[in-house]
């Protein structure tokens, strides 16, 4: 398993269009992919437990990848993070 | 044969079929099954029925609309695929033994719950989005139809409770020739847009939902506000008789596009038109809009979930000021709150809206917001000739205070060598009683008057434009009124300034004769008034008119105001 923390710098946080683009990046994976943020837990590939979360500016957050493409995965996520600059 | 009574909201006569716009009935009953995997191919299959239809509906608000509109669909998309959702519905489906209708309703009722109770109005929203795409997805499981308007394909009539802006985004105007609906007034979002797509309609018929059903033949008679459906031979005749003439009365008009807006005595006025967003210049320029009198910019901050960028707004502004070719376009700075919100500003809800905390008052308060606006604004100064208007203006300290934020961008965008365009003309909108008693002393610092009619009514009569049971009081016509829109247009003549107005009033048949009398020099409508308001002032005389405002201001009541405007334009 691996896994990454960020720092969520996006004024608006991680609201419908950013979770949306999370979402279908890591729903490309086979491998399970998760997200923390205040010690709960989501599946990354659900739209619905990602918005739940309400991640807001300046939230740490952490990335869990498990599977036979986790690496890749977890590359993947961070670069769209950045690249979109929600997080660092 | 049927006969309904509403307002008239937009010009002309539309006879097609109806196409009702409601919400089919989702009701179903719990049931046991026997064959679990066989339900769960059932759902799985709508499943898939419903996500091919999502991604048609996406693609065409593509292009209709633009990608931003069309990613909310992705969202939607992506809820269908949630692991999250399905999972639970098909393990309830396998342990329970309940019907796929059952196990989705209380699955998705589970999140809908989940989102609502959040403490949050965007979180909230998104409740409506989980019960929005699941019951697209219900409709497939008992086989019913949604109605999906961007997929119409004959000509027709939407029949409908009322419409909103994502309903009429969808309507395709080749073949949308008309609608109606029960709830609704002049001024409502449904009004607006159909004069804007200048189809005809008639709001506020209480029971056309009811009483019409799909494919009935309907008339819409937006000149009387009647509709009739079913009609028998005689009336549909009848009807293709008065739809035929104002046919030919719209190509007379239509050949005034490039005519001047004077009366028969000389006297020039500018017709200027209200727009909402860059696309709607087309409008302008093919009714011979002479101007823009009011852009409102709150449509750049609606229907999203966070704040325009600069960049956005400016590409907005830069749009609109090199569409218009050098001719004069007033932007009104953001008017947001009162009836109009923005979910993710998190405002704390208002006992009285409209009195509170709104348009200026709101972007004295929230600076960056007003700041943001006034760089866009100013950086697209220079591709044309813009007029820079502050709405809900009470008081000259207000008038000051957004004034010096505007001339510090300025400094700031001149230091950063960012060209801004020498003369900007600033005027304020005359909405609220205060302002327009005192604006003699207004008059010396700002450029221009434009008067809301639509808020200086309801603030001036106490009463509420959205309050049904106290409508009698939106007298557009009361001496009181006339008499503060004078006060405003004397007092700006007498320091050598210009006043318009933009609200419903200044394409109001009626009150045309008598603002020009008291001088008006701008009416700022709906782009497809102008060309029926030049007709009409071409063929009044400017001193008549004065005679007639004179007259009128000392009248008593609306109705003989009225009165004297019907006599003295048919002699």
């Amino acid at each position: 398993m691996v896994q990454k923390q960020f720092k969520v710098v996006a004024e608006t946080g991680i609201h419908a269009r950013p979770a949306t683009m999370l979402v279908q990046a890591a729903s490309k994976f086979d491998s399970e992919i998760h997200l923390e943020y205040k010690e709960k837990k989501v599946n990354l590939k659900s739209i619905m437990g990602v918005m739940s979360l309400g991640i807001g500016q300046g939230a740490d957050i952490t990335i869990f990848a498990e599977g036979s493409d986790e690496q890749d995965a977890l590359n993947t996520l961070e670069e769209a993070l950045k690249k979109e600059g929600l997080a660092e | 044969m049927g006969f309904l009574q509403g307002i008239a909201a937009s010009n002309g006569i539309a006879i097609a079929k109806a196409y009702k716009l409601v919400e089919p009935d989702f009701s179903f009953e719990k049931r046991t099954i026997e064959a679990p995997a066989e339900e769960i191919a059932r759902f799985q299959s709508a499943l898939q029925t419903s996500k091919a239809e999502l991604e048609k509906i996406r693609d065409h608000a593509g292009t209709a609309l633009g990608a931003d509109k069309a990613a909310i669909f992705d969202a939607h998309l992506l809820v269908l695929s949630d692991p999250e959702l399905i999972s639970p519905i098909e393990d309830k489906i396998k342990t329970e033994n309940v019907n796929a209708e059952q196990a989705l309703k209380e699955t998705a009722d589970m999140f809908i719950g989940m989102f609502e109770s959040m403490d949050n109005e965007y979180m909230k929203e998104r409740a409506a989005d989980i019960r929005d795409v699941t019951k697209r997805v219900l409709a497939h499981l008992l086989g019913i139809q949604i109605p999906n308007p961007s997929l119409i394909a004959e000509e027709v009539v939407i029949v409908a409770e009322d419409l909103t802006p994502s309903d009429t985004a969808q309507l395709n105007r080749q073949f949308v020739k008309g609608f109606t609906t029960n709830i609704g007034g002049r001024t409502s979002h449904s009004a607006i847009m159909a004069r804007s797509m200048e189809i005809p309609a008639v709001v506020g018929t209480k029971t056309a939902t009811e009483e019409i059903n799909n494919g009935d033949i309907v008339v819409v008679d937006g000149l009387k506000g009647e509709v009739h459906f079913n009609p028998t031979p005689e009336v549909l005749e009848a009807y293709k008789k008065v739809q035929e003439d104002f046919e030919k009365q719209k190509a007379e008009w239509a050949k005034l596009v490039n005519e001047k807006s004077v009366t028969a005595d000389g006297h020039h006025v500018e017709l200027a038109a209200n727009i909402g967003t860059p696309k709607d210049l087309k409008g302008v320029v093919e009714n011979g809009g002479e101007a823009v009198g009011l852009y409102r910019t709150e449509f750049l901050y609606m229907d999203r979930d966070q704040l325009p960028t600069e960049e956005e707004q400016y590409t907005a502004y830069k749009a609109v000021l090199e569409g218009m070719e050098g001719k004069p376009v007033v932007v009104r700075t953001l008017d947001i709150g009162g009836d109009k919100e923005l979910p993710y500003l998190n405002l704390p809800k208002e006992m009285n809206p409209f009195l509170g905390f709104r348009a200026i008052r709101l972007c004295l308060e929230e600076v960056e917001i007003f700041r943001t606006q006034l760089r866009a604004l100013l950086r697209a100064s220079v591709h044309g000739n813009l007029k820079v208007m502050f709405p809900m203006i009470a008081t000259l300290n207000e008038f000051r205070e957004a004034k010096a934020m505007l001339e510090e961008e300025k400094a700031k965008l001149v230091e950063e060598g960012i060209e801004v365009a020498e003369h900007i003309e600033l005027g304020i909108m005359v909405e609220i009683p205060s302002t327009a008693v005192l604006a003699d002393q207004f008059a010396k610092e700002v450029d221009f008057f434009s008067i809301g009619t639509n808020d200086l009514i309801q603030y001036t009569m106490a009463a509420d434009r959205m309050n049904q049971q106290v409508s009698y009081l939106y007298q557009p016509y009361n001496p009181s009124i006339l008499r503060l829109v004078k006060m405003v247009i004397d007092a700006a003549h007498k320091e050598g300034k210009w006043a318009g107005m933009c609200g419903e009033m200044a394409g109001d048949e009626t009150a045309i004769p008598i603002l020009l009398g008291l001088g008006l020099d701008e009416f700022s409508m709906s782009a497809s008034s102008i060309l029926k308001a030049r007709s009409l002032i071409r063929n009044l005389n400017k001193a008549d008119m004065e005679k007639l405002a004179s007259d009128v201001l000392n009248m008593s009541t609306t109705e003989e105001v009225v009165e004297a405007v019907n006599q003295a334009i048919s002699l």
